[in-house]
């Protein structure tokens, strides 16, 4: 209990009194505090324990970097884990629990790992838990995850909402200190829009031009191609739960940018350097100036360089206690003197703070003089400054490695991203003054800590280059340093370091050590922003949404389309619904919406050319008026897509597509029109949202179409024969397409009407079909019905499949050009031994044949290389009055007749099938033409 | 990455589709059989380090197809044409 509240000083505002809770326990803190400086300023020290040996843990640094101080915040499912006390702003009723720690932060039985540190080493795990095997998933791996880790994660859903936005400028400066200001108004001065990013709070105004925009609270945490910038917005992180956003992710582009991110400390290395009260000297600073907080009352300061001595008037003035200053540098340096002489602390050159002494808290410092001999000065607070390191994190995002200065002993930005210029201390500039590197106190009694927050020490290195691990990535890896979430930031170089001087090399001989994104660790929320739960993607409604609705429709999802899928009526499952629903249109008439199969527009002088070329059969012959089934495949001779086009004019086609391939095929149109064939003259655009489309198809479909459509046009099966295609008017006036097309296999049409009259179009169909007994029918209904009709759809298109197995090679002209012909004609494509479709029907009679099921031959033993095909679709046939599929079948065609054995052994189906024809369903297509 | 599209201006990325490699051209022999020419054009590419001509496809915007030069290993755009 030694840090304490300045009685003036600091920036917070000590008008604003501010409460919140650790451990349970009520304090009080200014507005402007972080939860660091509030507990400093509350004399706590001790706020965690560490990760792998439970060691006290207290407060090191004042910035983004720290390694220690994390916490976990708020709870319920707004709990967050591992957040870092130095970043968090306190408010009313905050609360922090500390981590890693039971049954308390004080005494925390699992420190007995501290004891058993010897067996802890560099590689531990890997040389301890090998054998058996498979202990590890069941024994070690669960062992070691409950003894080591930070955090605990809410494990609820996250409450939190995020949001995302993306911001232009012509010049984004990435820190707001002193070179980021000046480099933000020199920018100001000649482009019209700045963006200043600055990671924590703006205490103070900054003053700036107009045009600069300035974002507090804002990390920027990763460099892409192109200048663009990620960045996170913390918004309401330092206010009590409310709804709106907690943070919002900003993805900046910028003409060029400024990294002014500033330089971090790295600690000294000695013994026992991270007992709570070993602070980085910046650090200190911070607390003082900053926050109007003294961390400790009485101050020992170890440093190598003349930049930390700034802390010397800093502390005398603010009336805290030094009482000593220990300079690793033999001579120390005439700055360090003469502001030591100034504020009468006697300085101990050439000597080194050999470990911190304190159980919970720092007590004192041992010293071990420039003549060996130790000396033992009672402290509560050791301030360490091992020199900077420019803050190069965001330089090496974009394969940029940084450089040794030897100057001063430090890491520079190497190749920049492109657009990118360093400032001020993030260049090297302006910092280490008079260096010279002190990298540990040696190997002595008591951990010497390189990571904190991984607990990796001197010792651990240096058996790692022992053990062979002389490459920094290898060290890396098996130490686990620079691994924690901190990256390493206060770690990597002084590791790299005391690696290099157990191999005998020079640092930049050793390696060097690069960042990835994100700088600091991002909620997966704030990637995702709105884009959660249904949110993922857009969900599309057909027209005919509200009437599905109204009818009691189940819809099921359909790529991002929501379908109905059966109309259920009292008591009816959905093979009930469908059922009924197959037999109304075999008998009767149905209504189905087929708005989301593909709708192309096509039209042009060419576009009749341009299908002969995209479609494998032929189109210039098609008359206008009609419809024909098209094919298409990919240029590697596979089946990639079919449906029909209607020719309405001498140079306007309208194409359909599957509903899951509509995308796709727009897009390879696209290719083949401006890549392939830019001389023909041919345009085309989706109209699939633009035109409600419906199916009326049974027996009594003409009967129900006549109703609608404004005379004199005549439906008659001789004006407008079985694939007859016609744009006219229904309704008194409503513009219409009419098509005579079937996918059930009965007499049936397709009426398309501008999308709005969907919903108005479906109810006067069933009103003109009541009569009849309508009935709208789903995608389950559908499906069923072109299982019977044994037509190709999802599972038969599967991308492996040719023309050939589909049976429809007749449909492969030899007279022209088109995409796929010339790769479909590789023998092994036509080879009659590919499996090809098929019908089946079980010998029983009853028994279900399961898609996904392999076909076997009669008696011969289940394995692979029996294997002669499998079911792809599969229905109860209400108008058949049994069970039947559709499969792929070796041979298939010149099979029809034979036995076959349908084996699905993962859901215990064995059974026999007769093969027949595909078309299970009135094969002599009378119902179509009636 | 950024991709100046000739009609939309710079857009990003997410907007276009990459496909396929752009140094290859169609066969013109009308595909009747299926020669090495065509196995080279449909399967064969080369995978080389430094400027390359790709297939991009703005999808999210203007539905042009694009021949982008592009460094793969830098991702510096360094030319964008119509086809």
């Amino acid at each position: 209990m030694s840090g304490y509240r300045l009685p003036t000083g600091g920036l917070v505002d000590r008008r604003k009194l501010v409460t919140f809770k650790f451990d349970g326990k009520s304090y009080q803190g200014y507005a402007g505090d972080t939860l660091a400086a509030a507990l400093l300023a509350n004399g706590v020290k001790l706020v965690g324990r560490s990760f792998k040996y439970h060691r006290p843990r207290g407060i090191l640094s004042a910035g983004s970097e720290e390694p220690n101080a994390l916490v976990e915040l708020r709870t319920g499912a707004y709990r967050e884990p591992n957040t870092r006390a130095t970043m968090v702003e306190i408010f009313d009723g905050l609360e922090a629990m500390s981590q890693n720690r039971f049954p308390s932060l004080k005494l925390d039985v699992l420190a007995v790992n501290n004891l058993l540190s010897p067996f802890f080493a560099a590689g531990f795990y890997y040389k301890t838990f090998m054998w058996p095997a498979k202990f590890w998933e069941k024994l070690y791996e669960p062992m070691i995850r409950r003894a080591a880790g930070l955090g605990r994660a809410a494990g609820l859903p996250d409450p939190d909402t995020y949001e995302k936005s993306t911001e232009f400028c012509d010049v984004l400066v990435i820190g707001a200190g002193a070179s980021g200001i000046a480099a933000a108004r020199a920018a100001a001065a000649t482009v019209r829009r700045v963006i200043l990013c600055d990671e924590p709070a703006a205490l103070e105004a900054a003053n700036l031009p107009e045009n600069v925009v300035f974002l507090p609270r804002t990390t920027v945490f990763g460099v892409y191609d192109g200048g663009s910038y990620a960045a996170l917005e913390r918004l309401t992180d330092h206010l009590p739960v409310s709804s709106a956003p907690r943070q919002r992710l900003i993805k900046i582009i910028a003409g060029r940018s400024v990294l002014a991110t500033g330089a971090l400390e790295r600690p000294m290395v000695f013994g026992h350097n991270d007992l709570p009260g070993v602070m980085l000297a910046g650090a200190v600073a911070t607390y003082v100036t900053r926050y109007g907080v003294a961390p400790g009352r009485n101050a020992v300061l170890f440093l190598n360089n003349d930049d930390a001595a700034a802390l010397i008037p800093i502390l005398s003035s603010a009336g805290m206690q030094i009482s000593g200053i220990v300079d690793s540098r033999p001579e120390s340096s005439d700055e360090v003197h003469r502001l030591a002489r100034q504020a009468n602390v006697p300085v101990f050159a050439g000597a080194v703070i050999a470990r911190a002494l304190g159980t919970l808290a720092v007590r004192g410092a041992e010293i071990r003089l420039h003549n060996g001999s130790s000396l033992h000065i009672a402290c509560d607070l050791i301030a360490s400054s091992g020199g900077y390191n420019p803050n190069v994190a965001l330089t090496s995002h974009f394969d940029g490695r940084p450089v040794w200065d030897e100057r001063i002993a430090s890491f520079i930005p190497g190749k920049l991203p492109l657009g990118m210029s360093a400032v001020g201390k993030a260049a090297g500039q302006g910092l280490n003054a008079n260096i010279q590197p002190h990298w540990h106190s040696g190997i002595l009694p008591g951990k010497s800590f390189v990571d904190f927050q991984n607990d990796v020490t001197v010792k651990d290195i240096k058996l790692a280059k022992q053990e062979g691990f002389v490459s920094v990535e290898h060290l890396k890896r098996y130490t686990t340093l620079g691994m924690a979430t901190d990256q390493g930031k206060t770690a990597n170089v002084n590791a790299l370091a005391i690696l290099a001087e157990a191999a005998g090399k020079t640092v930049p001989e050793t390696g060097t050590t690069r960042f990835r994104p994100p700088y600091t660790p991002v909620a997966l929320g704030a990637l995702a922003g709105a884009h959660k739960g249904k949110h993922f993607k857009p969900t599309r409604l057909a027209p005919t949404h509200e009437f599905s609705k109204d009818q009691g429709a189940i819809f099921v999802e359909v790529g991002l389309w929501l379908r109905a899928q059966y109309y259920p009526r009292t008591g009816e499952d959905w093979l009930a619904a469908a059922t009924r629903e197959v037999r109304t249109v075999r008998e009767h008439v149905g209504i189905c919406d087929v708005t989301t199969l593909g709708k192309i527009d096509i039209q042009g002088p060419d576009a009749a050319k341009f299908l002969e070329r995209v479609y494998t059969n032929s189109w210039t012959n098609l008359a206008v008026g009609r419809v024909r089934y098209g094919l298409m495949l990919r240029e590697d001779g596979m089946v990639m897509d079919d449906g029909t086009t209607a020719r309405l004019g001498e140079t306007h086609f309208v194409m359909t597509t599957t509903t899951a391939n509509a995308a796709k095929v727009m897009q390879h149109m696209e290719f083949c029109a401006q890549v392939l064939w830019p001389e023909l003259d041919v345009s085309f655009i989706s109209v699939t949202d633009q035109w409600a489309q419906i199916a009326v198809a049974g027996p009594d479909a003409r009967r129900v179409i006549e109703k609608l459509v404004d005379a004199p046009f005549s439906v008659s099966n001789e004006a407008f024969p079985y694939m007859a295609a016609a744009e006219l008017t229904i309704c008194g006036g409503t513009q219409a397409r009419l098509f005579r097309i079937s996918f059930s296999g009965e007499l049936a049409y397709e009426i398309a009407v501008p999308a709005r009259y969907g919903n108005a179009l479906a109810a006067k169909l069933m009103e003109a079909g009541e009569a009849f007994g309508i009935a709208p029918y789903g995608t389950e209904a559908l499906g069923i019905m072109r299982i019977e009709k044994g037509h190709a759809a999802g599972p038969e298109l599967n991308g492996q499949t040719t023309a050939h197995d589909l049976g429809l090679s007749k449909l492969l002209s030899k007279k022209k050009d088109f995409i796929g012909r010339a790769l479909a004609a590789r023998p092994a494509l036509t080879n009659p031994a590919r499996p090809t479709l098929v019908g089946l029907k079980p010998v029983d009679g009853v028994t279900f044949l399961r898609a996904g099921s392999h076909l076997l031959p009669v008696g011969a033993p289940a394995n692979a290389a029996n294997d002669q095909g499998h079911v792809t679709s599969a229905a109860r046939s209400p108008s058949l009055g049994y069970p039947i599929a559709l499969a792929l079948l070796v041979n298939g065609p010149a099979r029809i007749g034979e036995t076959i054995r349908v084996y699905d052994p993962v859901r215990n189906g064995d059974t026999l099938a007769e093969i027949v024809s595909p078309v299970h369903y009135d094969p002599s297509g009378s119902c179509l033409h009636a | 990455m950024r991709i100046p599209c000739p009609h939309c201006g710079t857009r990003g990325v997410e907007e276009f589709l990459y496909t396929s490699d752009a140094s290859v051209t169609r066969p013109q022999d009308g595909g009747a059989v299926p020669t090495q020419e065509w196995i080279d054009y449909v399967y064969i590419r080369d995978n080389l380090k430094g400027p390359r001509r790709e297939y991009w496809y703005h999808n999210a915007g203007c539905h042009a197809w694009l021949v982008v030069t592009r460094n793969v290993a830098t991702h510096e755009i360094l030319s964008v044409e119509l086809p």
